[in-house]
């Protein structure tokens, strides 16, 4: 088992290929600093397979496979070491960031050729790779968070890639300062498992768990708040509801790290830790229930505001927090599986769909506003059939992927018992109008850049195909997007789900002697829905064909007639604004007013002044008596002589002498 | 015999004089006669003090009062002679480099 006893080189040499262009890169031609991202990333990519050929060697005793290096932090009972850990739900992370994080490293020498600043964008791309690998293999939640402060950081970098954009820069610093937000409640969260538990690592923590019932620690105790807190961290780095807002801005990065890191890997970390943590969240049915219902929100939400977007990035991001819902949706209802199954299919489609957007604002010579596009099917051939597969699967169009991933999804929905059926009924059919919503605003996004009038000037742009290099990972990506579904698909007539079987032994639920009659139930309800689900999609491919090519004048007068909800969504709620004027500005304020002029400039640096200025007054004023004059001096002489007889012979002065001694 | 107190008030005066010219005059030279005087109103202190008692200490005291002073005579003419060289002067107001 070399690979597999060697785990730390799968990390490693992204972090070594960060290193090298980091330091070395500047001065080298584009094709070295190529060499070293893509072969280590590549290297890295092949060292992942054979851990997972390894692994499939492995007899299930000997899963979760924990190896551990070395001590990192040792403090009496505690011990934090730089372990790593292979299981099902590992191998999958594994396989979707190593493979999706290689296409897109060489998608991106096409996309970047151009840029300034091109070995800085593949060494930040590569400390990201490493980051992200450490994440998923970590043993332990002290690791994990190392990983997960480091893909912050990289992200952080990345978004602010064109660092002399103000806008850029901003939206970086927006997305660090709101994933803090989220991070915050992540540790309080560790702190207090440590707290009750006495360790962090998987395996330990999670053999304490499992043998408590669901109300050992009290309906709303130590799991639940626990639970709730790891998700607040969740919802930040994955976008949710209330601290979504730093994802559409993070588009300001260039395409490819939207791709990679904004839709494929980092903010699908969040739905990893609570699938990695599911052992918790069975047991606390509250948490599940807001992580469902917080989930299920944002994914109608974002659906909404992605109806009326412009920008085809925009639309992407929007679609990609609301896929992010659908996947928290997922693992709130109990079906992690299926959660995880929507993160590694949407991992492709997402992926893709960004990066035939790259292709399409390469082509349009950096025009983003789908307004300004129109007709670009002939054009841009490879990238107009790529992008229609990306748009079918995540449309939920069998037999793409999106189809089986979204349709298990909302079945695991529907059959909900947490908190009455009703809830479970009210999910669904909010999953299932966001699934309809999705659908309208992909194809809006097709017929928009590929059909209809041309409408840019011809004489500006020159449309052109893109490279090979940008091509072929376009092709891969669009491959999987169909086939990646297919793991689920014998599971309609009757046969085994081939994912979810995969990852049963992580995800083995409690009472599995009754999962005979639900799986019964499961199959009967399975067709019907399904078939509900291809309609719902069909209706919004229909409802955007109708819209935007058969009669390309009616949106306008809809959005006139129904200006307010259009204004309403176009604007995103308001919710920048709201929390502009409820957060930010008061925050502002205060940090001016208070902790600035009043706390710094008027009370420590007031303080500091004020010292040094008495003494200069009092200097001022007393080196008045140092006159040179040396009469004046044997003044003082006599008066201090004067003072002292007074004080030893002249009895009213006596108490002064109890004073001095 | 004369009491004890006599000599001890006309110390006091003599010493008194001596501040007051030492505070008042400008003249080095006068200032210097003035420092002489408040240390011969010591001398008279002690050796009155040192007959009231019947003990010899006090007139120890006042003759090595009476060598110091020589000593410092010698030296304080020899600084008012480079200071009325310097300076043309024996102002002492115009003797204030001390000053800040």
């Amino acid at each position: 088992m070399p690979i597999l006893e060697h785990l730390w080189i799968i990390p490693l040499l992204p972090l070594l290929g960060a290193t090298v262009n980091g330091l070395l890169g500047r001065t080298w031609p584009n094709k070295i600093v190529n060499a070293v991202a893509i072969g280590s990333t590549g290297l890295s990519f092949l060292s992942a397979l054979e851990a997972v050929r390894e692994f499939f060697l492995l007899s299930p005793e000997q899963i979760p496979w924990v190896q551990q290096y070395f001590s990192w932090i040792a403090a009496g009972e505690f011990r934090a070491g730089f372990d790593l850990q292979v299981d099902q739900l590992t191998v999958v992370m594994l396989l979707v960031v190593t493979g999706v994080g290689w296409l897109i490293h060489i998608y991106s020498t096409g996309y970047m050729a151009l840029e300034g600043g091109y070995y800085r964008f593949f060494a930040y791309l590569n400390l990201f790779m490493f980051f992200m690998l450490i994440l998923v293999l970590a043993a332990n939640y002290v690791l994990l968070f190392v990983g997960w402060e480091g893909v912050g950081l990289a992200s952080y970098l990345l978004i602010g890639f064109y660092s002399l954009r103000k806008s850029a820069a901003d939206a970086g610093k927006k997305a660090f300062i709101v994933n803090r937000i989220g991070d915050f409640g992540f540790m309080l969260g560790m702190f207090l498992l440590f707290r009750t538990f006495g360790t962090l690592d998987f395996v330990k923590l999670f053999d304490k768990v499992t043998p408590m019932s669901p109300e050992a620690m009290g309906h709303l105790g130590t799991m639940t708040v626990a639970g709730l807190l790891l998700f607040m961290g969740a919802a930040g780095k994955s976008a949710q509801i209330p601290l979504y807002v730093w994802l559409p801005d993070a588009m300001e990065g260039p395409t490819p790290v939207s791709a990679l890191i904004h839709a494929a890997t980092m903010v699908t970390a969040g739905v990893y830790v609570v699938a990695r943590s599911h052992v918790l969240f069975m047991r606390a049915p509250t948490a599940m229930l807001v992580v469902a219902i917080v989930g299920c929100a944002t994914a109608l939400f974002a659906a909404t505001i992605g109806l009326v977007q412009t920008d085809i990035k925009k639309v992407l991001a929007y679609s990609t927090v609301s896929q992010l819902g659908y996947m928290f949706l997922a693992c709130g209802v109990g079906a992690f599986s299926a959660g995880i199954f929507h993160l590694m299919t949407h991992a492709f489609f997402k992926a893709l769909l960004f990066l035939a957007a790259g292709s399409v604002i390469h082509a349009m010579g950096g025009e983003q506003d789908m307004l300004h596009m129109g007709g670009l099917s002939k054009k841009i051939k490879w990238t107009y059939f790529t992008m229609l597969t990306g748009t079918l699967a995540i449309a939920g169009i069998p037999p793409l992927a999106g189809f089986f991933s979204k349709d298990s999804i909302l079945l695991s929905a529907y059959q909900s018992e947490n908190g009455g059926p009703k809830v479970g009924h009210i999910l669904y059919a909010a999953g299932l109008f966001t699934a309809l919503l999705t659908s309208f605003y992909m194809f809006r996004l097709i017929f928009l850049t590929f059909f209809g009038k041309e409408r840019y000037d011809e004489h500006h742009v020159h449309v052109h195909e893109s490279p090979k290099s940008m091509l072929v990972p376009l092709a891969i990506l669009g491959l999987l997007s169909i086939v990646g579904g297919w793991l689920a698909a014998p599971a309609f007539w009757g046969g085994p789900d081939y994912f979810a079987k995969f990852l049963e032994p992580v995800f083995a639920a409690p009472g599995a002697g009754e999962a005979g009659t639900a799986e019964a139930v499961a199959h009967a309800l399975e067709t019907p829905l399904a078939i509900v689900a291809v309609i719902t999609a069909l209706a919004g491919l229909l409802a955007a064909y109708w819209l935007y090519v058969k009669q390309p004048s009616k949106p306008d007068t809809l959005a006139k007639s129904f200006g307010g909800v259009y204004r309403t969504l176009y604007n995103k709620y308001y919710v920048d604004e709201l929390y502009a004027a409820a957060i930010v500005r008061p925050l502002l304020w205060v940090s001016t007013n208070v902790l600035w002029k009043t706390i710094d400039v008027a009370t420590i640096d007031g303080a500091v002044n004020g010292i040094a200025e008495g003494a200069t007054a009092i200097g001022d004023g007393t080196r008045r008596t140092q006159s040179g004059n040396i009469r004046s001096y044997a003044v003082w002489v006599v008066i201090g002589a004067i003072v002292v007889v007074a004080v030893v012979f002249w009895p009213p002065m006596k108490p002064v002498l109890g004073v001095v001694r | 015999m004369v009491p004890t107190n006599y000599y001890l008030v006309l110390s006091a005066i003599l010493f008194g004089l001596g501040v007051l010219a030492f505070i008042f005059k400008r003249n080095v030279i006068t200032i210097f006669m003035s420092i002489e005087l408040m240390l011969n109103a010591v001398n008279l202190a002690f050796v009155a003090f040192s007959q009231a008692m019947h003990k010899l200490d006090g007139q120890v005291f006042v003759l090595f009062v009476i060598v110091v002073a020589a000593a410092e005579a010698a030296v304080g003419l020899a600084i008012i002679i480079l200071t009325a060289r310097n300076r043309q002067s024996l102002n002492v107001e115009r003797v204030d480099l001390l000053k800040l």
